[in-house]
Parts: structure tokens; sequence; C-alpha cells
């Protein structure tokens, strides 16, 4: 029981990553509090899923045009709001809460209330014997994606120019646009980026999680979790975040059930009230 | 499909409809008033649809005329919020003054009503399973022609220790009181026929995955799970996912035919117990079907045949009442006298909480002809919500809580 | 000066003889549930607009009072005795909550908070034996002081206003207070503060008390109201909403929050029996406010009224903006 715990933390974790990597970008490096995120997961999920459902594609090129079409999405809403909204962040939770009631309102229209439930590609269907436990083979795949998810964001603001401005625009907004970086678009390549990856969770996890309504304002808090316990704009923080929380949420369900309401918000209390900028994120400015 | 409320409430056809039948001059004066409290919007909203489609199906299949009267619906959207539901039923009674009460879904939002409908006497056919509403604590104005949450689940532990043979069972639920009083059912009539229920699980609302829960799924045979809305289709394929291949029960919400579409392959083999069963083969239910195919292109469930057999039990009471709906004690005294052979569930009468007596049906999921339907496997006939105790001995018991009945050593 | 006592006395009037001007019973007490959820908005902006600080979790304390009610009730106490000790819970709340949330400011303190505001939902979710579980408390007598019966709908309307009157008075006299002032000093320059020899940590820890006794009325007015409570009063949704009601009227003003939370009730208990899709109308108001008054309503409303008629309308009672916003043009 506990390797598949400890395994499944690891999966659940991924999950988590792909959802909270874009929102964490987006918040350290634009200050937006995207509270459209887990909209954007949902509706990566319903796309994809119906990509397949209903034109049979396949799996993964479902998922690049979930996500792509999530990313176009995502450009959309900074190029025509947000963008107005520089550094008003009351605005901004407004703007951006109102856009995920009407999206979660916009697929109840479009898919109903009854859930979507997406197939796993039939090359990861079924399950794999390891570590002596018996475990479905897609969620092992999820682990996998989501270490090359991170592997290429790694690399891409780690080595590409691209990265590097992102990485300046983070460290100092203010000083990139001195140096002449342009952060208008900087900030929509970053959105649709964090968008796109959104998106793309949404279709991984669609095999686990299923699509329903309310998926997005279960999903919403755990980035937020993931990000606080991180820090924001940090890429290994995201990751460590999603581990742990991966880690506490498949133990503590199993280990403390009485608290299984609030397992994810009391270490996230104790985390604030010690370190209220995160486990790897730097003092807030 | 987006309308005005307003100018659905019975449409132009409905008068057309009514003016070609034979019926009684009050009619064309003042028609019936039926409220719907629905979850249309929020995470119930897969239920709260169906309802709407069973109520609004039956409805337009009669012209919006039932027993010559002619019927106004008017639709108040709860969004699966208990203050919402307060506030909506205080519109559909204070402002739009409806002569019944159709809905709601959930206990939750029931309870939020439930003084509210005894303190202005609104006869209320509602939905929400919670037990004590037509127990311990009895709501005189409510009529319930699904079952309590527990009734399905009695005959689903009768049936698992005596038919499937079970002997240690490990349920799995969530965390709120559908799930208690389900799961407590379950184990009170498994343990009276012998079964042994090894350890109950609750997940939290809103679990997104159940993997920690199935994790620990081991020593026993079989498994007893009763989630609701999206959470069957979830839990039955991650179950699947891990190769856990131990018989699976469930309640009328695990196994709900308006699930049937959305399952895949791995719910194949799931065995449930439920008040409505799309294979009865009676003649309303294949009408109460086609209606549903036709109107909406949907496959029907436990809640669209809950709100489309309101109709036929509004339709009956309307017909000894003569239309005369102002004495609510009247009309709910009506109510619960109806009796009713030919519905979609089959035949059903009420017993004197308002609460149904009628067939309970375990069926299995299986592949016929490339899709998955609920094969009947028995009918348990003339069951009430006190099966299999008599009244008074079942009222004896505590009420099913997370800690009752408590689990137990079992035998080895 | 004289204008604006004028639109002031209308409104007060107006406000009194609701119950005469709308249609029925169920009007009247959708108009008691904007004055409560006005007073709430009130409450969650106190630490927004004029402390700088986004509470995610108020909602936690609103439902700490009401449930605090709702139980004593149960348990037979008598009306005042209920409603002191549950405003007396409530504020010990909010003490924990202040204490906990100020160690920082910023997004750390709207996570601290909506943390918080979980732990208080799953714990009316879990502690059965106390709150009932999602099943929740019914509570069957509203208060009759001096004999008035306020299940009468327009009686519990007049109450409220009242209530409410009184809160948005005092609600004014503090943030005009040299103590308000020093708040929103906390808020724009806190080291310049702390450089003065302000105590900021008092300041933001009073103003949080403040913020939790107006939810806490708010609280027990909605129990009474609804005359039930269950654990979705608790829940992060029911947090946001008074954030979004004081942003979309305005954040930092009187007025905004007030027209903000009518704005969200009438859209949600009216607009929603003619048009189904209204979550889609709530949200596309949020957008369409932000996109032409990204200040709120109130404020964005004055801006094009001065614009248009080129003379100074009364001002917002309170100078809106933050430290955030460009000042108008």
């Amino acid at each position: 029981m506990w390797t598949i715990l400890a395994i499944n933390s690891v999966t659940f974790g991924g999950l988590l990553f792909l959802l909270s990597a874009g929102f964490s970008l987006i918040f350290g490096l634009m200050r937006v509090p995207n509270l459209t995120h887990g909209s954007m997961f949902m509706l990566g999920g319903y796309i994809g899923g119906s990509l397949i459902a209903s034109w049979h594609l396949p799996f993964w090129l479902a998922a690049l045009v979930a996500a792509a079409a999530v990313a176009a999405f995502g450009g959309v809403m900074e190029r025509f709001l947000l963008r107005r909204l520089a550094g008003s962040v009351l605005a901004q939770v407004l703007v951006t809460l109102g856009v995920a009631f009407m999206v979660s309102d916009f697929s109840l229209m479009v898919w109903g209330g009854d859930p979507l439930s997406v197939d796993a590609p039939r090359a990861l269907a079924g399950g794999t014997r390891a570590l002596g436990v018996f475990f479905p083979t897609y969620r092992i795949a999820v682990i996998l994606i989501a270490v090359a998810v991170a592997a290429i964001l790694w690399a891409m603001l780690d080595r590409t120019r691209l990265g590097a401005m992102i990485r300046a625009g983070v460290d100092d907004p203010e000083m990139a646009r001195v140096v002449g970086i342009r952060v208008s678009r900087l900030f929509t390549i970053v959105f649709c980026l964090g968008a796109g990856l959104a998106g793309f969770g949404g279709v991984m996890g669609a095999p686990i999680l299923s699509v329903y309504p309310g998926l997005d304002f279960a999903m919403l808090p755990l980035a937020l979790v993931v990000v606080i316990l991180g820090g924001a704009g940090s890429l290994p923080g995201s990751l460590v975040g999603s581990i742990v929380i991966g880690f506490i949420y498949n133990f503590g369900l199993v280990m403390v059930p009485q608290l299984a309401y609030f397992i994810l918000f009391l270490p996230m209390v104790l985390v604030l009230v010690l370190r209220p900028q995160g486990l790897f994120g730097r003092a807030a400015p | 499909m987006p309308f005005n409320r307003r100018q659905f409430l019975s449409g132009a056809a409905a008068v057309a409809g009514a003016a070609a039948m034979p019926m009684p001059a009050i009619a064309a004066s003042k028609p019936v008033k039926i409220g719907l409290l629905a979850d249309l919007s929020g995470p119930l909203a897969e239920g709260g649809i169906q309802m709407k489609q069973g109520l609004t199906a039956y409805l337009k299949s009669k012209n919006f005329t039932l027993s010559g009267y002619r019927i106004d619906l008017v639709i108040g959207d709860t969004g699966s919020s208990p203050a919402q539901a307060k506030n909506k039923i205080q519109e559909l009674v204070e402002r739009d003054h409806v002569d019944f009460i159709v809905g709601p879904l959930a206990a939750f939002e029931m309870f939020a009503v439930n003084a509210y409908v005894i303190q202005h006497k609104v006869p209320t056919l509602c939905l929400a399973g919670a037990d004590n509403l037509t127990q311990r604590a009895p709501n005189p104005y409510l009529v319930r022609d699904s079952a309590t949450s527990s009734q399905a689940m009695h005959v689903m532990g009768d049936y698992a220790a005596r038919k499937l043979g079970l002997k240690r069972v490990i349920t799995i639920d969530s965390d709120f009181a559908f799930g208690y009083e389900q799961e407590g059912g379950f184990q009170q009539v498994f343990q009276l026929r012998g079964g042994c229920v090894v350890k109950k699980l609750w997940s939290p609302l809103g679990t997104v995955d159940f993997t920690p829960y199935l994790a620990q799924i081991r020593d026993c045979d079989g498994v007893c799970q009763g989630y609701a809305g999206a959470a069957p289709v979830q839990f039955m394929k991650q179950y699947a996912q891990f190769g856990l291949k131990l018989p699976v029960c469930g309640g009328e919400t695990a196994g709900d035919d308006a699930l049937l579409p959305h399952f895949g392959d791995y719910a194949i083999g799931m065995i449930s117990a439920c008040p409505y069963t799309i294979g009865y083969p009676g003649e309303a239910n294949k009408t109460f079907i086609a209606l549903m195919k036709k109107y909406f292109d949907s496959v029907p469930g436990f809640y669209a045949a809950g709100t489309y057999m309101d109709g036929m039990v509004i339709e009956a009471a309307l017909k000894s009442l003569h239309g005369d709906v102002s004495d609510p004690a009247r009309t709910v005294k009506a109510l619960r006298a109806v009796k009713l052979e030919h519905t979609p569930r089959g035949p059903f009468s009420f017993d004197h909480f308002g609460n149904a007596v009628g067939n309970i049906y375990v069926r299995r999921i299986e592949k016929v002809g490339g899709k998955l339907t609920n094969v009947t496997l028995e009918t348990y006939k003339n069951i009430s919500q006190f099966w299999p105790y008599p009244e008074a001995t079942y009222l004896k018991q505590p009420a099913y809580s997370r800690s009752w009945p408590p689990v137990t050593a079992c035998k080895a | 000066m004289t204008a604006r006592r004028a639109l002031i006395g209308l409104a007060a009037v107006l406000l009194v003889a609701l119950p005469l001007w709308v249609p029925g019973n169920y009007d009247i007490s959708v108009g008691s549930e904007i004055l409560i959820y006005a007073i709430f908005a009130l409450s969650v902006d106190l630490l927004i607009g004029f402390a700088g600080l986004v509470s995610l979790g108020h909602a936690g304390l609103f439902s700490l009072a009401g449930y605090t009610l709702a139980v004593c009730l149960g348990a037979g106490f008598g009306q005042p005795a209920a409603i002191a000790l549950a405003l007396a819970v409530a504020l010990a709340g909010t003490a924990v909550f202040a204490a906990l949330s100020l160690r920082t400011t910023g997004v750390g303190f709207i996570m601290i908070t909506l943390a918080l505001g979980q732990i208080m939902w799953g714990l009316a979710y879990r502690w059965v034996g106390l709150t009932g579980g999602d099943n929740g408390i019914s509570v069957s007598a509203r208060p009759a002081p001096f004999g008035i019966s306020l299940a009468v709908p327009s009686h519990f309307y007049e109450a409220t206003l009242i209530v409410f009157a009184g809160a948005v008075f005092a609600y004014r006299v503090f943030v005009e207070s040299p103590f308000g002032a020093s708040l929103r000093g906390t808020r724009d320059q806190p080291r310049r503060m702390t450089a003065l020899g302000y105590n900021v940590w008092m300041i933001r820890f009073s103003a949080f008390m403040v913020s939790g006794l107006l939810a806490a009325i708010a609280g027990i007015l909605f129990v009474f109201r609804a005359e039930f409570i269950s654990p979705p009063t608790a829940a992060l949704t029911a947090s946001a909403e008074p954030v979004l009601m004081a942003i979309s009227g305005g954040s930092g003003t009187i007025l905004g929050p007030i027209v903000g939370a009518a704005l969200v009730e009438l859209v949600k208990n009216v607009a929603s029996a003619y048009i189904s899709r209204w979550n889609m109308l709530l949200g596309g108001t949020f957008v369409v406010i932000v996109m032409f008054m990204p200040e709120g309503l109130v404020p964005g409303t004055m801006r094009l009224l001065r614009r248009r008629f080129g003379a100074r309308p009364p001002a917002p009672v309170v100078a809106a903006g933050t430290a955030e916003r460009k000042p108008p043009p």
C-alpha cells in the first residue's frame, strides 16, 4: 500500500506541476493572480476529450490541439483584458474570476452537466508491475511527461534568449524594460504558455480525473497551494511544491482521515506563518 | 437550451392542446402552477438538468395539461447551493405563488428549505434522500416518489450477502450525510444477513484522485460505493486502472442509468440497487425513454424518472382533488393517497410519511449490442423505507451516521 | 454639498420605504439580503480598500458567527445571549485569523486567509456533532425586539436597515477618523509609517478586528434571514463573493461595496429568474465593469460624470484610489 501511495504521490505531483507551473510563471513574471487557471485546466480537458471522443483524434494530437486552443484563449484574454489592467491587482482578480464564471457556464452550455470520461492512449492502458505493486501504466507515463515538460521549461528558461528575458522580467520588471526587453510581447507569450500548459495538463489529467462541471474550482485551490508552498515564479519551487503536495495528499488522507477536508491547508498555514515567501520564493517585493 | 422562463410557462401549444380536451371551466381561468427547484448550474448540474428534462418531458407530452387542468411550470435554479435554494423557493412560493414544488435534488438543499416548506405549507415532491425527513423528523408536506438514501441500499445489502455471497466488504463513500445514510443502510442489512463490513472509507466531497482510498482496499471480498454525480465515473475508472477486480456494488446514484453513456468498459460488472431502472419492461417506461430521447436526446436516469413520475403523481392528485389545490393539507393528503400501476419504475404507492413503497431493482452493468446498459438481476417488490424491518422496530434504531452502525471486528 | 445631502436623503427615504414600492414579500426579502451582503462587503473592503489587504477567508468569520448563533439558539440560549456569544466567538476567531495572517501582506496574506477560511469550511463539514455536517442547522425563531415580530418580512427588512444604517455610519466615522488616516498610511507607506513611530501591525490588527465585527454582524443577520446555516456558507466561493462585490462596486469607497452587493444579489436572485445563463451574465458583468471602469462602478461613474459635465459632482465619501491605481486624468 505504501509503495502505491508513494508512486501515486509523484504522479499526482506531476499533474499538479503541469497545472501550477504556468500559474507560477504568470504570477512570477506578470504579478497577475490568474484565477482562470483552473478553468483553463478544465477547458483543456473538455476540448481534448471531445476531440478524442467525437473526432477520433489520436490522444497526443488532441492534447496538443487542446493546449494550443487554450493558449490562444489565454492570449486573447491577455491582449484584450489583462493588458489594460497592468499593476491593478484588484481589477485583475475581478476580471479573471469573471472570466472563470463565464468559462464554467459556457462549458455547462456546450458539454452539458455530464462527466466526460476520456480513455488513456491504447499503448498506455492497463497496468505495470513495478516495485512489487500493480500500478496503472498511464500514471507512470504522467510522471515522465511532467519530467519532460519540466526539463523543456527549464531548458527554455535557462538556455534561450526568451528564457533569459523571462528571468530578467521576474527578477526586476523595471530594469528589464529599461534594457529594451519588449515586456508587453513577453507577457503575451508567457500568458499563452501558462494557459497552454494548464490546458495540456487538463488533457493529461482527463484519463485519470475525468472532466466534469466543478473541476475548475476543484483544481484552482490546488494550484494556489502549490505556488504558495513553492514560491511564485520559481520553476524548481513549483516542481518541489507539487510533489510535496502530492505526498501530503496521498499519505495524509490515509494516515489522518479525520483531517481529510483540510489536509492541504494546515501545512499551508504552517508554511506561510513560518516562511511567508514560500519554501523557494524570495521575499515578496 | 436557454429560454426565458416567463415565456416558458406553458406556451401557446399548451393552450391549444387544452382547448381540445374536455375540461372543467375552472381550468381555463386559473392554471395550476408547479415550481421546479433544480440544480441547473454548479457541481450537481448533471442531476439537475435531468430533473428539468424529466418533468418537462412529461408535461410536454401532455400538452401542459394534467387531468384536464392547465399547468404552468416555473423553474428556479438552486446553483447547487443551499442558500440559493432557500431564496429560490421563496421566489417560487411568494412571487410566483406555485401550488407544488418539485425538487430539490440534494439533502443539503432540502434541509435548507425544510422549515420553510413546513411553515408555508407547500406540497413538495422532493428527490433528496435524507432519511429522517420521512422518518424521525417527518415533514408533513413532503412526498417522495424516489426513495430514502438507505432504502435501495438495504436491498443491496441483502443481495450482496445472499446472492453475491459476499462475506467481508469495504464501503467507500463521500464524507457527507447522503454517504453516511447509504452505507449505514447497506451495513445494517448486510450484517443482518450474515455479512461483515470490514472498513468504512470516507472521501471528502470534490475528491479528484481516489488512489489514497483505493490503496486501502484489501482483505475483503467486495466493495460497496455510494458516489453521486460525476464521482462514480471517476471512481470506477480509477478502480479498474489499479487492477482491482473485486465485485463492486452501489446505490441508486452510483449506477445511475444516466451515467451509462459516460461509463467505459471498466464499469462492466458493477451491481447497483435503484428504485428506477432503464430495463424495466413496462410500457410506461418505454414511453418515458422515448420521450427523453425525442425531446432532449438524453438517456434518462433516476433523477429524470423521479420528476417525470412527480408529474404523474400530481396528475392523479389533481384528478381526485378536482383541480382544487387551495388547501395544502388536503392536497398533500391527495398526493400521498396516489397509487400508480403504470409508471417508469413500475407500481408504487406512498406510506403514511409520504415516502414511496415500490420496487427496488438490482441490476448489473453489461454490454449489450455495443452499448452499456443496466440488466436487471432481481426485482425486490413492494419495498418500503423500513424494509426488512417492521416500521416500529426500524424507528427504534438510531439514525444512520458516520459512526452508526459501528465497525466491529469480523469473525474470521 | 446640498445636492449630495439631497441625494442621500432621497436614498434614505427610498430605502426605508422599500417595502411599499417593491411588488411583494420575496422582493422585500431580497432587499434584506442585499443589505446583509452590503455589510459583509464593507467588512471585507475595510481591509482591501483601506489597508490594502485582500482577505479570501472572511466567510470563515461570517459563518463562525452564524454557526455560534445557531448552535446557541439550538442549545436553548435566549436571543440576546446567543447574539452576544456569537459576536464574542467571532471576535476571538478574528483575533486568531489576524494574528496568523498579519505575519505577511500581499499575496501571502491572501493565501493565509484563504487557508484559514478553508479550515473553517472543513470544520463545518466534519464537526458533525456540533454543526450537523452538510445537513446544517435550522433556526426557527427570529427575535422579536420590543414585541415586534421579525418573522414578518417587512419588519425584518426594517430591522436590518437599522443595523445597516448604524454600521455604515460607524464605518464612515471610523475611516474618516485619524485612525482611518493612519490605516491608509499603512497601506500606502508602511515603512514611512513605521519610521514615524506608528505601530503598523497594531493598526492593521485593529482594522482586522473591526472588519471581523462587521462580518460577524452580517453572519448573524444572515442566519436570522435564511433561518439556516450549512457548510457552503464558509466555502471559498462565499469568501470570494464579498471581495468581488467590493471591487466591482469600487473598493476604498463606502458606496462602492454597497452597490456591488446590490449588483451581485440582483443578478443572483432576480435576473436568474429570467435568464438561465445567469452565471454567464454575472461573469460578463464583471468583465465589462473592468473594461470600462477598472476602478469600480461608483468611482468610475463619478469619473464619467465629471468628464461629461465638467463641474465637480459630489465626490465619493472617501477618496478612492489605492497605491497602484493611476490618478484619474
